[in-house]
This record gives C-alpha cells, structure tokens and sequence, in this order.
C-alpha cells in the first residue's frame, strides 16, 4: 500500500467528464515503445490486408494516398491511463480498404514493421471505427508517434492503435498480439477498463 | 569475470521502504544532493541504484531510478538528483520535497553496475553528465576504504557550471581526474570544448582495467565503441544508460 | 521466427537492464542483472544489464544489443507480474555461496 510522498502532484492533470474511469488528461502526446523506431523508405512501404484464402490486397503508399482520405477527430485513451482529447487525423477508413477483401473472418491480427503485433476482432475495423492514418494534427505522422502510417482504432485501449502498420490478418479465430500475450485484455474497451486479462 | 551476484539477506522480494529526507545541499545551480535516512539501510555496493515511488494524493504514482552517490560507509544515503525542466519528478526532488518528508524508496539493486573494492584490476571511469554520480560513489568508497586501486575518471559535461563534486574532485588525491568541457570550457583549457572522442581516452596498458561508463544512452554507445576500437576487451566493460535525457 | 521488415532500424530511447533490478527483484530473491542470456533470435550472450530496456508504459521490454529481437518482457499489472522469457534459450546466474 503505498504511502502519499507530501507535495508531490506529477503533471498537471484534470478529470473531465469525457475520460474513461481511471484516465487523466494529457496536453503532450507521450512516446511509448516497445522497441526502436523503425524507419522505413516510402518506395518500399506497403500495407496489405490478408485471408487463410485467396490471394493479399496490397497497397503502395502511392495506392494509398489516391484514396479520398477522412479526417476523423477523436479521444484516445492509452491503457498506461493517459487520454487525449479531440486528436486531429488524415488517413484511409478500413470500410474502404475492406470492400476490395472477402472474407468470413471474425478477427483481425494486426502487424506491424518491427514486429509488433496487435488483435481484435474484424467488427471493430468496420462501421466508422478505422482508419490507416498518416498525417497528425496537420502535419505528417512523424515516425517516433507510428508514421508513415498506424493503424487508429480509438474506441479500444490505444495499444491498438499499431504504429508504423504493415499488415492485417483476417483470421478464424482470435490470436493474442503483443501485450495480450502479456496480459493485457484481448479487447480493450477504456469504458469498460479492461485493461487486463480478465477484466 | 569474476561472479558478480550481489547477496541479499533472503527476505524475499524486495520491499518498499520509507526514507526521510533529512539534509539538501546544491551541487549546481540546477542539481542537489538529498542526503536520506532510512532505518536498517542494507549497505550497498558503489554503482547501485534505488528506485523511488511518488504518489499523489489521488493515488496518481510514478517511479524513477537514482543512482545512490554515496559510498557504503557514509552514514547517509545520498542522491544527486539534476532537474530537468520537462520532467514529472526532478522538479518537485530538487525544488519541493520538504526537509522530514518521506518518500518511498527500494533498494539497493543493481550487481552489474558495480565495483567490487577487493577487486584489483585498475578501474576506469567515464561519465556523462549526471552519469558521473555512480562513478562518484565507486571514487567515496576506495577514499573511504584506503584503497590504492589505480582510478581514473573522466567526467564529460557541458560547461564549468554544470560540474557536480567539484571540490572532492579537485582534492589532488591520487584519483586521475580529467574534466572533458563540451560546449564552453575555462579560459585558458588547453583542451577546446567538444564531445568525447578517442585522444582523450587512454591507451589501453599491460593490465586491462575494467571500465565503467555511465550517461545518455547515445554517449555510453559512443564511449564504449571508441574503447572496444581502441583495443578494450568488451568483457571488462559495464555500462549503464541512462535514456535520451539523461537522469 | 520473423523474417526482418525491409526498414532499416534506428535504435533510439532505449536504456538499459540495470533498470530492471528493482522491478526484478519484486519476484526474485537474487539480483538478475547479472544474469547471463542467450538470444534465441541470433544466439548472441548477453548480460540482463546490457539488454537495451524499452520502457513502454503497458511494460518492460529488454531487447537483444544485436538482433533486436525482445528476449524478456516484464508486465506488472495490480495483481500480477508477469515475466516472458521466451526469448532467452536460457537464463544463468551465479548463486551466492552459503552463508553470505
């Protein structure tokens, strides 16, 4: 049980009614890595979404950029219990990049470059949910924050969120990524604080 | 080398103590050394850290890890602790932690950064910025123990202003002691200021010493690769980083 | 195991194992620093303390200084720590003698 240190305050954080339980507010946007940043040549970057079946969809990052990009504006909430409010992206909706991909998978693995990986189920990609983004708050996404491109999916635990996304496995059945090997939840709904396993 | 297990008695894991903060005195204007007291204080070995537990009163907690700067016979245990503008904890370590305030504390920990006094290889030190506090700790505890293990210690660090342990440094005991300047060096240095490179580190002699270098991550790297290509053993180096920042 | 991306790494914001004494040491009696370990990725030995230490908020990952490749990952949540060491073929450290 640990003891108050007197005076001690950390950064200046407010609760406000847009923050899932057990979050506090951040003004910086924290670099959190589980390993070096890779950096990788945009001649040689591609995304693809790939089936048990059938051949993968690949996408330059020429392909990429012609597609009519969003700009959603959203909160993400990191499982080490900072949030962020009204974050401003440019990027490709999954709904777009998954209508060229059929498919009877319930679940997604995400890959990154570096190896990083990520799961969660197919009907959390679709409806409005994600998107491959590539440009923060107006400017390109700088690689220590996931750029050239990350994946946003800002309703789960921004664990989710891969940086520098290289692939999607559409799968049968739910393979644990990264941090759920570890651990941590399979899902990662903030509003329901599942952080953990078992939550 | 020689095993390097640090014993402890087997309590089990290792607990979360309280200290008290029981003196403060300034080594820059930006750096002081917390002097603490802690009941039934294991003893530890020079280049051992502690990690420290802060939590707010809504129960917000973060833990960061000092470098203990004292030597194990000093009846304090002491931190130099450099605040850092931008950061969450060496603003209220330097700036608010009051005089009897506790504050949680787990040590000590940490084999691998360590000297050993009964060893007897020759000892070289290199230090960047406030990389040099465990350095120091090693530097107290051969004054303390009366050794006359050949030490040398060379203290990278930015400016005349930034140097900790000045005085104890300057004592002309027999410490080999070089102050390497990067951006603004005394007048008359012979040495113009700039970053560490291979001419200031010494050439390797009959005896390998066992170096320890402790910094920035990319200055350990840079320390340690000019060593090995120079000619040091790997083996007989130890290293510990301390991040991008710096402490 | 992995065939590496075509992207050229750039280590960056690592420290090292010497920071994974104090949270090591919530679970093992012995200091595991100076634990000696063997990358099951590119067999390379290294001591725990020269592991390069990424402190990722949702955990610690000590990665191999050659490869890269994660040989330990620490996860401490409220109830549990979790210690993965897939990683490492093996995990050697010397025992202090009795009565020390």
């Amino acid at each position: 049980m640990a003891i108050v240190t007197p005076g001690f305050r950390g950064r200046r954080r407010a609760q406000a009614d847009r923050l899932p339980p057990g979050q506090y507010l951040e003004d910086d946007f924290p670099v959190l890595s589980a390993g070096p940043t890779p950096r990788i040549p945009l001649d040689r970057w591609e995304f693809s979404i790939e089936t048990a079946t059938g051949p993968a969809r690949v996408w330059t990052w020429a392909q990429l950029l012609a597609i009519a990009p969003e700009t959603p504006t959203v909160d993400i909430h990191c499982v080490t219990k900072w949030s962020k409010l009204d974050t401003r992206w440019t990027g490709v909706s999954l709904d777009t990049l998954l209508t060229e991909v059929d498919t009877d998978a319930a679940f997604a693995l995400v890959e990154s470059y570096g190896g990083y990986t990520t799961n969660l189920p197919l009907a959390d990609l679709l409806n409005g949910q994600a998107w491959i983004v590539y440009r923060y708050d107006g400017e390109d996404l700088r690689a220590e924050h996931g750029g050239p491109a990350r994946l946003l999916v800002p309703h789960l635990y921004f664990w989710k969120s891969a940086k520098w996304v290289r692939r999607i496995h559409l799968l049968p059945r739910d393979q644990p990524g990264f941090w759920e090997s570890l651990g941590y939840h399979d899902y990662g709904d903030p509003w329901r604080e599942q952080r953990y396993a078992g939550d | 080398m020689a095993r390097a297990a640090i014993r402890r008695r087997l309590t089990g894991p290792l607990p979360w103590r309280v200290a008290h903060l029981v003196g403060r005195r300034a080594e820059t204007a930006t750096a002081n050394t917390l002097s603490l007291r802690l009941d039934d204080w294991p003893g530890h070995l020079p280049g051992q850290h502690v990690d420290l537990r802060l939590t707010a009163e809504d129960g917000y907690s973060v833990q960061r890890s000092y470098s203990i700067a004292s030597a194990p016979e000093d009846s304090m245990l002491e931190l130099t602790v450099q605040l850092l503008a931008e950061g969450e904890v060496s603003p209220f370590l330097v700036r608010d932690y009051a005089l009897g305030d506790p504050i949680e504390l787990r040590g000590p920990v940490g084999g691998w950064f360590a000297w050993e006094p009964d060893d007897e290889r020759p000892v070289l030190l290199i230090g960047g910025g406030s990389g040099v506090v465990p350095l120091m700790a090693m530097v107290r505890t051969r004054r303390a123990l009366g050794r006359t293990t050949p030490f040398t210690l060379l203290y990278s660090v930015r400016t005349p202003e930034d140097v900790y342990y000045r005085d104890e440094l300057e004592r002309g005991d027999d410490v080999g002691v070089a102050i390497l300047y990067t951006r603004r060096a005394p007048p008359g240095s012979r040495r113009p200021p700039q970053r560490l490179s291979p001419n200031d580190l010494p050439p390797l002699t009959e005896r390998h010493p066992v170096t320890y270098i402790c910094g920035p991550t990319g200055f350990v790297e840079a320390a340690a690769g000019m060593l090995v290509d120079l000619g040091y053993d790997p083996d007989q180096i130890r290293t510990e980083r301390f991040g991008p920042t710096g402490a | 195991m992995p065939t590496p991306p075509p992207a050229t790494i750039h280590p960056d914001g690592h420290t090292d194992g010497n920071a994974l004494a104090g949270p090591l040491g919530e679970l093992f009696a012995v200091d595991l620093t100076a634990a000696a370990t063997s990358c099951v990725g590119c067999g390379r030995r290294s001591h725990l303390a020269e592991l390069h230490l990424y402190s990722s908020g949702p955990g610690l990952i000590a990665r191999c200084p050659g490869c890269h490749d994660p040989v330990l990952r620490l996860v401490r949540t409220p109830e549990r720590l979790i210690l993965d060491l897939r990683g490492t073929v093996s995990l050697s450290v010397f025992l202090p003698s009795p009565g020390e």
